[in-house]
């Protein structure tokens, strides 16, 4: 009978919006099954959104997780809104956009630098966090906040961006769409991340159906699903801008969706800024009275995809029930198609290309044999051994030359 | 306003089975359907008519348990919410996952904080509070109590 090691890794993961642990049943070097351990962490933010009202639920959801802290109260809103039958003004909509995208922006950098790392670039990744923290300026700037931007309210916005501030945005958003440059000159162009990553972690497209994944991980499929063309909220239907897809759902068409989907996030900011010269400073409520009774099914495209909000009112100033999905609730059941049949070295990157926030891993993944429960590896050496494949390749690349 | 083809289709084909339908505008339909009839529906809506599953919601209300299951159609931004209603007492309906993977987990989760059966379900084990959790104790009904609330 063959071995079976176990690997676990996690559970904690403070990036995401849940801790969790995978287990990898491994064959040798081949992963043979992946099983999935939630709950560490369980804060039951639905049932407590019960208990609060719908000015407070705001700043609850914007807790979910930190690195897309604003796509829940953008949802959050659009279903509000839905029920109470309000539209913001334009120039709320846009600066509900502008945050979005710039969150869109400070994530998939992120993304990307992370990725970097458990392939052994890590030029790559203190390039792309580097590249990050003008964005996160940004956000202080014009929220007060680099995190949990507490910019969104019930028909509108509770902040205003002041056209003094204009310049100073356009100037770092053309700072990043050049380090962007950059960095995606650097990545499609390295025959070592091609190694790595092309054919790595497949999905197909019936697998994404099959699951009813979202977001890049479906986008990078073939699907091209994007709540913001789909069903415009905002300022999305105001402006030009496009889906980008890639045909062959591996991890190198994940990178390659986001990087490009960064451009198309600076556009849209550089269109939104035009509007906002046009409207009229300080144009950013529109009063309500109170919520009716209603349902309302609010959704909002995050980094990671479509965030999905549901809100029963029963007339009174809380939710009667709150039903919240993130991206990840459906991006991470993936791995049981993507995982199964890659080496271990593949493994992080593979469950790194959903984009689950992987900064832990290091600290948390140890090695363990199945059967008699004996430590084989920890996260370290099981990185270290991805990062000394591309190392391997890279020389072997040389020598070809 | 201009009913939606897939609308009509959909009353056409399960009218012994559709309750009632509210239509809120193009881009938001509810559909109330009697809760046997769940797998024929969601199977049409899924196999032929290109819907994708977002999640489904539960509810407790003073009519018993309901499940709004919502699908969207990406190419025309529709959320259609299939709706039913489960008695009070033995709430149960027909799983979902044998025909697609996405609703594994909700359903998971719907059993355990709120106690809804799902018959053939190819695994109900608890998927947030396993093995700190109390069996037969459902959080997210209405008439749960907390420890502090029951000290009060």
């Amino acid at each position: 009978m063959s071995r079976k090691t176990l690997i676990p890794i996690g559970p904690y993961h403070p990036l995401q919006e849940e801790p969790e642990l995978f287990k990898l049943y491994c064959d040798g070097e081949i992963v043979k099954d992946i099983q999935w351990v939630t709950g560490y962490n369980h804060r039951s933010i639905e049932k407590l959104s019960e208990s609060k009202t719908y000015e407070q639920v705001f700043f609850l959801v914007e807790r979910i997780c930190g690195i897309c802290s604003t796509s829940h109260p953008f949802a959050f809103a659009n279903a509000v809104e839905e029920i109470a039958g309000i539209e913001p003004t334009d120039r709320a909509k846009y600066i509900r956009s502008i945050i979005g995208e710039l969150e869109r922006i400070h994530s998939h950098l992120l993304w990307v630098g992370l990725a970097g790392h458990f392939l052994g670039y890590n030029t790559v990744f203190m390039w792309a966090w580097k590249y990050r923290e003008p964005v996160l300026d940004l956000f202080e700037m014009i929220t007060g906040n680099r995190n949990s931007y507490a910019m969104f309210k019930v028909g509108g916005v509770r902040r205003d961006i002041e056209s003094h501030k204009i310049a100073a945005i356009r100037k770092i958003m053309s700072d990043v769409k050049h380090k962007t440059d950059l960095l995606t000159g650097a990545v499609m162009d390295d025959p070592v991340i091609h190694a790595r990553t092309k054919g790595v972690g497949i999905l197909t497209r019936q697998d994404v159906i099959d699951y009813a994944a979202v977001g890049p991980t479906a986008r990078a499929s073939g699907v091209a699903i994007d709540v913001r063309k789909d069903d415009p909220y905002a300022a999305y239907p105001l402006v030009n801008w496009k889906v980008i897809t890639a045909e062959a759902g591996d991890v190198f068409a994940k990178a390659q969706v986001r990087l490009l989907e960064m451009y198309e996030s600076i556009s849209i900011i550089e269109q939104c800024l035009n509007g906002l010269e046009k409207t009229k400073e300080g144009d950013i409520t529109v009063k309500i009275n109170e919520i009716p009774e209603g349902t309302g099914n609010g959704r909002a495209e995050a980094p990671r995809g479509e965030v999905f909000h549901f809100v029963v009112s029963d007339g009174s100033n809380s939710p009667a029930r709150h039903k919240i999905r993130a991206p990840s609730y459906v991006n991470i059941a993936t791995f049981k198609k993507s995982c199964i049949g890659q080496t271990i070295s593949d493994a992080t990157i593979t469950l790194a290309g959903v984009d689950p926030c992987y900064c832990c891993t290091e600290r948390m993944a140890v090695v363990y044999d199945a059967n008699s429960g004996k430590r084989i590896m920890n996260a370290r050496e099981l990185i270290d051994r991805s990062i000394s494949r591309s190392l391997d390749l890279r020389k072997e690349i040389n020598s070809n030359k | 306003m201009e009913n939606d083809p897939i609308i009509e289709k959909l009353k056409e084909e399960f009218k012994p089975d559709i309750v009632e339908v509210t239509v809120k505008n193009q881009k938001r339909v509810t559909v109330t359907i009697r809760p046997v009839a769940i797998l024929n529906v969601a199977g049409y809506l899924y196999k032929s008519a290109g819907f994708r599953f977002i999640i489904a919601s539960a509810v407790h209300t003073r009519r018993g348990f309901e499940i709004h299951y919502h699908f969207s159609r990406d190419s025309s931004g529709l959320i259609l919410n299939l709706h039913v209603i489960l008695d009070r007492n033995n709430p149960e309906i027909e799983s979902l996952s044998n025909m697609f993977n996405a609703t594994n987990w909700i359903e998971r989760e719907m059993h355990e904080l709120f106690g809804i059966n799902f018959l053939n379900h190819p695994n109900q084990d608890k998927l947030i509070s396993e093995g700190n959790w109390a069996e037969g104790v459902y959080p997210y009904r209405k008439d749960f109590k907390s420890v502090t609330e029951d000290k009060k």
